[in-house]
């Protein structure tokens, strides 16, 4: 293990025998014997080396590691595809009322109305978002989701007595749609790109035949184009009779615009830690719950939340847990997923209505077509081509190419650069079709500031490049840590603390 | 405008004509005039903070939390005490808003505490490698399958009825997916009875404890599958695993398990994470985040993610997995309580549940009407059968805000009326001398006459 700098000690490296934060309650029952309530062959040889540490260490440690993390409530975090916008400080209020997080995901129904009414209430929004009828929140992420939307074609396919071995992906497709097809058990067949960043129409007919259980899409694609093609390609997938899954990492670009069921799609997932604000964590926790069609839906995980009307006039309705779902693919998770992330979800949605989420697809759409032609007015683009010459949606892929050709830096140089400008950089070599991409999403909750001053650190990136090269590849310099050597942490694997 | 959104008039007329349209509707031009909405999506809001806040906290108010009754519900989640300095560590912001740490210069607060939580689940496991967390414990159970599968080859799963019934479905449920048989083998005397395997199982699938509580000699379960050549997966409750032989001593290849327990809420079931570790022979195949040590280019230690070359964002349909998010932050609680507990804290606080529950069992054994499911040892939870039909049983105690724990009858037919019952550091010996009354009075209300009492 490397030695550290005292700031920057593990947790471990400041462990003292003797030092302790917890102090157990009074033990205030009969002392047994241990030996007798739990014999030695069952008990482990040594206790797990936790550190010992007290209370103002432990806080004063992840304070100190806490600064050394950029994150959005500091600075601009245009990382496309993760729709980095403002996380809303009330939901972390509500999320932590003790009525909500010291519910137990056991408790009977009848103690967890209030719950069950929320989760009813947001599949009912998610439903109409979606324009599709049904909803399961029980996924944990988006490539739960996913998971969940293949296991789902599978399921409906072998219901009609047919086995389909093949789920079609764009070139363009986040890697955890081909994960996921391989996962539930198909074979990936890519399908090609056009000119102008649509799906490549007569390569999917050519490979959509009656082997097809699947279309995964993503629309706006990562592109962040929108596939103006979508009816024709509905009608290339539905007439070979597979279905149309919505990967909806992109739904940001589309809420209250147009919908993915009114386009012919059977599956959605919606990534609520995405479009619906929960916030990201570090990478989690995040919800991925999912939105089908009327004849996907006998085959929705379970249990699923439902209002019972009352039979006695005048009654309150009754929100419950439905087991009794024979084609059911089952569950894929415990309890009920990730109510917490519900919570800030239906917040949201309250906060916004209709009207609200139209406004960020219109301010997200806006911020992303503006920053691209602001980039153009900085001259940013002469280096740093968009990869289409087309209106974006709500992000949109440069490539360094040029600029790497004329100016001797890579888009990850730029990158680290970026770092010492306190702005995080967007993603990169991303989506793969476009040679050393650089995916931006500004998200709809920044301001036309930012994304001025964004332009320009980015022109003035590009003018020091021109001077001098070397400094954008040896950068960052401002940062806690400069350029860490991954292939070396690969080669030598230290993957917890030598004791 | 909304709350959280700045474009003014001013600003949107001038960011039009920078991008050289008229409207925002020409930036939608691309999507064709029949699919787009022609009226607002009919979702309702556009409420006012605080009557959102009074809307979420009337919701909150319909439902029966750990504070509003004595609770005594466990059966995969518990109700624990969380420090008062977890939350004031993953409110910062700074843990709290960024992403997967892709740049890790920036992002060493939340990769050095994916390090730190790799290690301690690493202690807790006893075996050497952890990633850095999956999304929670039943679907790490599926994952686990997984990973099995390509490690050996074979077609089959024997998984314990001693599994978390939840786990096993959904364990169930991947495996139609990756293509798996998946056959259950009974508990017999509270713990599971492992019958023959044969050339075709690829993993033992077990619990410790069991999900009646017991614990399970998971030594030998582990070295029947070793002999039959295949690998055990074990789910564990990781604060037993305080006291229990480790996962790693017992030779089980993948010890997997819900991380609620270490630091975060009920959340009426989540988000909470669930924790993964393995034997280096396995260490390729791991699904998820892994966090390793290196240097940066002035030689000064730091955290990057590892052995991305498992992952979906580089080897998309050849990945290990296809998780992406999972839940750091949960995770990152994780860790915060575990060294909150610390070293002699763990051992303090099991040892605390172990006494508690065999006082708590042997009241509960001494009323009349109620039995013990097994006799085999337990840390936290234990299992009794009811002469008495359980729902009337649990209604009446519930009138007392008294909840005696969960009911088997559902996911176990065999144990119609039984109930478990788990024990935290949070229930005393008079909350349990409470229980033991209330339980005793409905039981003795509710009590089957003689010959009603099912064989």
């Amino acid at each position: 293990m490397i030695r550290a700098a005292d700031d920057d000690l593990t947790i471990y490296e400041r462990s003292k025998p003797g030092r302790r934060a917890f102090v157990a309650p009074e033990l205030d029952v009969p002392k047994r014997p241990a030996e007798e309530l739990l014999p030695a062959e069952l008990r482990r040889a040594q206790p797990a080396r936790l550190p010992e540490v007290a209370e103002p260490e432990i806080v004063r440690h992840y304070n100190r590691l806490s600064k050394r993390n950029f994150d959005l409530d500091t600075g601009f975090y245009p990382l496309g595809s993760c729709t980095m916008k403002h996380n809303p400080k009330l939901h972390e209020r509500v999320a932590a009322l003790p009525g909500h997080a010291k519910l137990h995901p056991l408790q009977d129904p009848r103690g967890a109305q209030g719950a069950l009414e929320l989760m009813w209430r947001l599949q009912g929004a998610l439903a109409e978002i979606a324009g599709l009828p049904h909803v399961s929140l029980q996924p944990s992420a988006g490539s739960h989701g996913e998971l969940a939307g293949v296991l789902l074609t599978r399921a409906y396919h072998e219901d009609r007595g047919e086995r389909r071995t093949k789920v079609l992906t764009p070139e363009t497709a986040h890697g955890t749609n081909p994960a996921t097809v391989t996962m539930a058990g198909y074979e990936v067949v890519k399908v090609g790109t056009d000119a102008h960043g649509n799906v490549d129409l007569d390569d999917l007919r050519a490979k959509a035949d009656d082997d097809v259980a699947c279309l995964m899409l993503t629309n706006p694609s990562t592109l962040g184009l929108f596939e103006s093609g979508i009816e024709e390609i509905e009608r290339i997938v539905h007439g070979a009779g597979a279905t149309l899954y919505y990967d909806g990492a992109n739904l940001n670009a589309i809420m209250g615009i147009c919908r993915p069921g009114d386009m012919g799609f059977d599956i959605v997932h919606f990534n609520l830690h995405k479009s619906f604000t929960q916030p990201h964590g570090g990478g989690g926790p995040g919800a991925g719950p999912i939105a089908v069609s009327q004849r996907i839906e006998p085959f929705l995980p379970r249990p699923q939340v439902v209002r019972r009307e009352q039979t006695d006039n005048g009654s309150e309705p009754f929100y419950d847990l439905d087991y009794d779902r024979p084609k059911s693919i089952g569950r894929l998770r415990g309890f009920q997923g990730n109510y917490g992330v519900f919570v800030r979800s239906y917040a949201y949605i309250r906060s916004l209505g209709a009207a609200g989420l139209r406004e960020v697809s219109e301010v997200a759409v806006l911020n992303a077509n503006y920053l691209l032609a602001r980039l153009q007015r900085e001259g940013v683009l002469e280096y740093l081509p968009a990869a289409h010459q087309r209106l974006c949606m709500h992000e949109f892929v440069l490539s360094g190419a040029p600029m790497k050709r004329e100016l001797k830096i890579k888009t990850l140089d730029l990158a680290k650069r970026l770092l010492d400008h306190g702005v995080h950089p967007p993603t990169v070599y991303f989506p793969l079709i476009v040679e050393e991409a650089l995916l931006i999403e500004p998200t709809e909750t920044e301001t036309k500031e930012t994304l001025d001053h964004f332009a320009e650190v980015l022109a003035e990136i590009l003018r020091e490049a021109r001077e001098d090269p070397e400094i954008a590849r040896n950068a960052p310099y401002t940062t806690p840590v400069r350029r860490l050597d991954e292939a070396g942490a690969a080669r030598r694997l230290v993957l917890r603390q030598p004791m | 405008m909304t709350s959280y959104t700045s474009a003014t008039d001013a600003d949107r007329r001038e960011m039009l004509a920078t991008i050289g349209v008229a409207s925002i509707e020409e930036l939608f031009a691309d999507i064709p005039a029949r699919l787009r909405l022609d009226r607002l999506p009919d979702v309702d809001g556009g409420l006012a903070e605080q009557e959102v806040y009074e809307e979420l906290r009337a919701l909150a108010e319909r439902n029966v939390s750990t504070q509003d009754e004595l609770s005594f519900l466990g059966a995969g989640m518990y109700d624990h005490y969380i420090p008062a300095l977890i939350d004031s560590i993953i409110m910062r912001s700074e843990f709290l808003t960024p992403y997967t740490p892709y740049q890790p210069e920036i992002s060493q607060g939340g990769l050095q505490a994916m390090f730190e939580y790799q290690t301690a689940i690493s202690e807790l496991t006893g075996l050497p490698i952890s990633n850095a967390s999956v999304y929670e414990g039943p679907s790490a159970v599926g994952a686990a399958g997984y990973v099995a599968k390509f490690a050996n080859g074979r077609r089959k799963f024997v998984v314990s009825r001693g599994v978390h019934p939840h786990s096993r479905e959904t364990l169930r449920t991947l495996a139609l997916g990756y293509g798996m048989e998946v056959v259950e083998v009974p508990l017999v005397d509270g713990v599971t009875a492992l019958g023959d395997l044969d050339a075709d199982v690829s993993a033992v699938v077990v619990q410790q404890p069991n999900f009646l509580g017991a614990v399970e000699d998971l030594e030998s379960l582990a070295s029947r599958a070793r002999d039959a050549g295949a690998l055990t997966i074990c789910a564990c409750d990781p604060l037993p695993l305080a006291l229990l032989k480790t996962p790693g001593e017992c030779g089980v290849d993948i010890a997997v398990g819900e991380g609620q327990t270490l630091g975060n809420r009920l959340d009426f079931g989540g988000p909470s994470f669930g924790f993964f570790a393995t034997t280096e022979a396995l260490m390729r195949r791991l699904p998820g985040r892994i966090a390793g040590e290196t240097r940066d280019v002035d030689g000064k230690r730091g955290f990057v993610l590892t052995l991305q070359t498992r992952e979906q964002h580089i080897r998309r349909e050849k990945a290990t997995s296809n998780i992406c998010t999972s839940q750091a932050l949960n995770a990152l609680a994780g860790v915060i309580y575990l060294s909150w507990l610390g070293r002699r804290g763990i051992v303090e606080l099991a040892e605390l549940m172990l006494q508690r529950t065999a006082y708590a069992r042997e009241r509960m054994h001494a009323i009349e009407g109620v039995h013990p499911l097994h006799e085999r040892p337990v840390v936290r939870e234990f299992a009794l059968a009811l002469d008495a039909p359980v729902d009337q049983v649990l209604a009446r105690c519930r009138e007392h805000h008294v909840n005696p724990g969960y009911p088997l009858g559902r996911e176990y037919p065999e144990h119609q009326d039984g109930l478990l019952v788990a024990i935290t550091e949070q229930r005393t010996r008079a909350d349990i001398d409470r229980l033991a009354d209330v339980l005793a009075a409905a039981v003795a209300a509710e009590r089957y006459a003689p010959k009603q009492v099912p064989a």
